[in-house]
């Protein structure tokens, strides 16, 4: 076993010092994932005033990255069901739905949205993950914009570790 | 005009059609016959009584008893500054009563409505389809007989056991 040198001693390590870091592609395409959102607000009820406030200057989810508010569900990524969604709405919910294109998250908002909440009547769909699947549930009636913002980075951690499907890559 | 002038009014002139008087919740009700609804209603909405303003129309389901729906009629008069309150009980086995479309624009919707909830039809209606419900709903909603939690989803749900 011979001596191994110091990593200095390569001359390319000299010339490119500080100038790249190694990393994994699956983090890179996380990290730009979860800072660059767009959302679809889909909102139906009272719940919809606490979106607002989180999503204006008092609270502010743009300082996470979720800025864009897009109301083309063609190019958003994260779908914003916030309220009570009735059976005559259910086609419509899931329309959007297969309208985004993936990658694509759903963030439920409110206890309407995640159980039908106080209305257990002919009228209303028990929870929308009857409907479609759902990332994130926000309990609540309604919840504080706070809870918005915690959600928020609750979704970004999933989006920063999960299996990220790419050009030449997809989910299984 | 005074509301007791027009009680004493519809007491002279339809005295057949007029079952009960009272005063509920501070408003003068008047229980009529199904028949003469129209004839009253005509009679209320001229001058100088002027019940120009249909406020509400609805219906309660009292199961169990004989006369089983009942319509409600909400009457104000602006330039009198009066309200009254129509009453007609209806039977479950004939379902129908005349539509007030011709007198109030308003009717319209509403009358859609309780069609909708409780399944009375309205004769005479110009356009009777459901307001709130979907085609294809089965059953009146808001009667006492349907059951709290039956519901018809129009797609179908995720998991089979979602109701």
């Amino acid at each position: 076993m011979g001596r191994i040198k110091p990593r200095h001693h390569y001359p390319e390590e000299r010339k490119y010092k500080g100038s790249f870091f190694a990393t994994k592609l699956n983090y890179v395409i996380g990290w730009g994932r979860k800072f660059s959102i767009f959302h679809y607000p889909f909102i139906t009820a009272c719940c919809g005033m606490e979106y607002m406030s989180a999503a204006c200057g008092h609270w502010d989810f743009d300082r996470f990255g979720v800025g864009m508010t897009t109301f083309s569900p063609r190019q958003s990524d994260m779908l914003f069901v916030v309220g009570t969604i009735s059976h005559k709405e259910a086609p419509v919910l899931r329309t959007v739905y297969e309208q985004m294109c993936e990658p694509k998250w759903v963030i439920a908002c409110g206890a309407c949205t995640l159980s039908g909440g106080i209305y257990d009547n002919y009228a209303v769909v028990q929870g929308i993950d009857k409907i479609i699947p759902v990332d994130v549930f926000i309990p609540g009636c309604p919840p504080r914009p706070e809870t918005i913002l915690d959600a928020i980075e609750k979704l970004q951690d999933k989006i920063q570790y999960q299996q990220q499907d790419w050009r030449w890559k997809s989910k299984k | 005009m005074e509301i007791e002038k027009v009680i004493n009014e519809l007491k002279v002139k339809f005295k057949d059609d007029i079952t009960e008087f009272s005063i509920q919740f501070g408003d003068h009700v008047i229980r009529i016959k199904r028949e003469s609804l129209q004839d009253i209603v005509r009679f209320l909405k001229k001058t100088p009584h002027n019940f120009s303003m249909l406020l509400d129309l609805t219906c309660v389901d009292y199961i169990g008893e004989k006369l089983r729906f009942e319509m409600v009629y909400h009457l104000y008069s602006i330039s009198n500054k009066n309200r009254l309150r129509l009453k007609i009980r209806l039977d479950e086995n004939d379902l129908k009563i005349d539509s007030l479309t011709s007198f109030w624009g308003n009717a319209n919707w509403l009358e859609r409505e309780v069609f909708d909830m409780y399944g009375v039809r309205f004769n005479g209606h110009p356009d009777l389809r459901r307001l709130f419900m979907y085609d294809g709903f089965e059953g009146y909603p808001l009667r006492k007989d349907y059951p709290l939690r039956k519901r018809q989803p129009i797609i179908p749900m995720r998991n089979e056991d979602a109701d």
